[in-house]
């Protein structure tokens, strides 16, 4: 086994929040928290894109790094966790993250911040599997029933895949040649036009000639 | 007499320093290694009971099902 990765399609995603809904049910986050969300680019335009957002599980993870406690660790599989009893809340993690996936519960008067809460990929924490102490804290632990993380389960479009980072590649390998062979679209099923959008692209390239020009020297007499 | 004082002098200032130091709060810290409870793998416990290789064989399978190109053909 590779490593335990997220994969999500923004061809596919239709922005239905199923995966947020999931998250939530499943693990019984509270109110305020949502260790995974979707994020629309464009939101309205023709031509937008939706993609679901969650902690990545960083190879090379910032959070780790700065926190002050050390309470992150990695799994074998390359799940990311860490340890609540730890947490002292600081925030740093939530400053060091390029993806926002630490969450803050705020309950408390004035805004306290509490312990932080992320995606575990369904793995629970540092607690006996199964217990209803890791349950409290972090959510179920599915991985260890030998199953996969109930957003990516959940997606009815399948643009969210969750697993082996090889299986991982196997599937998307396996849309992407598969569209390409069927020849229903006009552009190859991946690059900047399946993300983005030819028309981005267009009006991206025709902006800079659309800029004024230096006016020419006038000629000397 | 200056001497005296020098060394006075000496001594105040070890003595004000003596707590810029930045030592370790926590019993057996050690700086960059995980600090909290011990954690057991995925498969160590029912129903895999350690069986890492079936354990593996039902993510896999598990996985595929998330490829409609395997599910519907």
């Amino acid at each position: 086994m590779a490593r335990m990765k997220f994969l999500c399609d923004a061809e596919r995603c239709i922005e239905c929040n199923g995966c947020v809904t999931a998250c939530k049910q499943e693990h019984d986050v509270p109110w305020g928290v949502n260790r995974r969300r979707v994020v629309t680019i464009n939101d309205g335009v023709p031509g937008e894109r939706s993609m679901s957002v969650a902690c990545m599980h960083c190879s090379d993870a910032p959070c780790m790094a700065v926190c002050p406690v050390d309470c992150f660790y990695k799994t074998t599989e390359g799940v990311v966790l860490h340890d609540k009893d730890l947490c002292i809340g600081c925030g740093y993690c939530f400053y060091a993250c390029p993806f926002g996936a630490p969450q803050f519960p705020q309950t408390g008067a004035f805004g306290v911040r509490g312990k932080m809460d992320k995606c575990t990929f369904c793995a629970g924490g540092p607690e006996p599997d199964g217990s209803p102490e890791e349950f409290a804290k972090y959510g179920r632990n599915r991985l260890s029933e030998g199953k996969l993380p109930a957003c990516a389960e959940m997606c009815s479009t399948k643009a969210l895949i969750a697993g082996d980072a090889d299986v991982l590649s196997g599937i998307y390998r396996d849309r992407v040649t598969i569209r390409a062979a069927r020849g229903t679209l006009s552009g190859p099923p991946w690059g900047w036009d399946a993300a983005y959008g030819a028309g981005d692209k267009t009006a991206a390239q025709q902006a800079p000639a659309q800029q004024p020009q230096p006016a020419a020297p006038a000629p000397k007499s | 007499m200056s001497r005296l004082a020098l060394v006075g002098v000496v001594l105040a200032a070890a003595f004000a320093l003596a707590a810029c130091g930045e030592r370790p709060q926590v019993v057996n810290y050690k700086q960059g290694k995980y600090a909290g409870k011990p954690d057991t793998p995925a498969y160590q416990n029912a129903p895999y009971s350690g069986d890492r290789a079936a354990w593996e064989r039902a993510l896999a399978t598990r996985a595929q099902a998330q490829n409609e190109y395997q599910r519907i053909k």
